[in-house]
């Protein structure tokens, strides 16, 4: 499905990011796996791309940095010779409640899961408008449609990834960029294993299918989001949360 | 002068599908040329490869005109 494209997966080195970049290379897409400090877990990732076959390279960039994003981009070029598929997952929690938030909590997350999205789309339109095709998948969040208490940093980033992908979307349709979302629900994680038995319940019971997602389930949305299977839609935003919102 | 304008009217014609007699100095992008803000972005893209240089978004901004572009070209190519 996607033979020979090149795709940069940004926070690829572990959980969704890392689901996203397997499963694009099992189609096979070359990956740029970004990473922001896992090296070791990105090589990992780059290896398994490797043995499938295709093309893989890490490259560490903070995505809150316009001068780091551009410099990522551009070794991606050089490495892999194009850019066909932007996925946007790099992103930090800093839980706080609002009376308890810092403002540096709350620029940080900005800074990582919304300027970052800006950014690193911004660096890859060029190439896309050139090429008169591209596709940009946002990871945004389904707290970022329901809101959540504790995490109004994280939600204002998300629910800003949303209206992003869509006037994104809207600016770009006429050179065939493609820009859509993904919003995951309970995904399970490093931090879901953290829970305890009775918030794990508590969290089911709000799940109509009755159990937490997997990186995988969101890797094979975004899959299809990245092939021509999708090519006729645009400025979505797909709910991967198990029927809990909507 | 002459041959900046040239590559600039060359490249305005294939990428904004325009005639060629269209493109003087003097004509506005989006009022002469049908350019809209987008085909502008990728136009000084263009520019930039063509002429190995880096636009800034600030100077961008201000071409308008054939003109402008020309005008900006030849005084960075001192």
């Amino acid at each position: 499905m996607l033979k020979d494209k090149v795709a940069l997966v940004t926070g690829a080195s572990r959980g969704i990011g890392r689901a996203i970049a397997l499963e694009l290379a099992s189609q096979g897409a070359h990956v740029v796996v970004n990473y922001a400090g896992s090296e070791a877990k990105a090589q990992a990732v780059v290896e398994e791309i490797e043995a499938m076959g295709c093309k893989a390279c890490k490259i560490q960039a903070d995505v809150s940095s316009e001068d780091s994003v551009k410099q990522m981009v551009k070794e991606t070029m050089t490495e892999l010779g194009g850019l066909d598929i932007l996925v946007n997952n790099a992103g930090i929690t800093k839980d706080n409640l609002l009376m308890r938030m810092k403002e540096d909590e709350f620029d940080q997350v900005i800074n990582t899961n919304l300027k970052g999205v800006f950014l690193c789309t911004k660096a890859v339109t060029r190439q896309m408008m050139k090429q008169r095709a591209g596709k940009i998948i946002n990871v945004a969040s389904i707290v970022g449609v329901s809101g959540n208490p504790g995490q109004a940093n994280y939600v204002a980033a998300k629910a800003g990834v949303i209206g992003l992908t869509k006037t994104t979307a809207k600016e770009l349709a006429s050179r065939n960029i493609l820009v859509n979302a993904v919003a995951p629900g309970f995904i399970s994680s490093d931090m879901t294993d953290a829970l305890t038995e009775e918030q794990k319940e508590n969290m089911l019971a709000m799940i109509p299918l009755a159990r937490l997602g997997t990186p995988e389930d969101v890797a094979r949305v975004v899959g299809f989001l990245a092939s021509a299977n999708a090519d006729y839609i645009t400025g979505q935003t797909i709910h991967i949360d198990g029927g809990m919102v909507m | 002068m002459a041959e900046v304008f040239d590559r600039v009217k060359e490249i305005i014609v294939d990428k904004l599908d325009v005639e060629e007699s269209k493109v003087t100095m003097e004509a506005s992008f989006k009022d002469d040329l049908d350019a809209d803000s987008l085909d502008v972005v990728e136009l000084v893209m263009e520019l930039e490869d063509e002429f190995d240089m880096e636009i800034a978004d600030e100077e961008a901004e201000k071409i308008n005109t054939v003109g402008d572009a020309v005008n900006y070209i030849n005084s960075t190519q001192g």
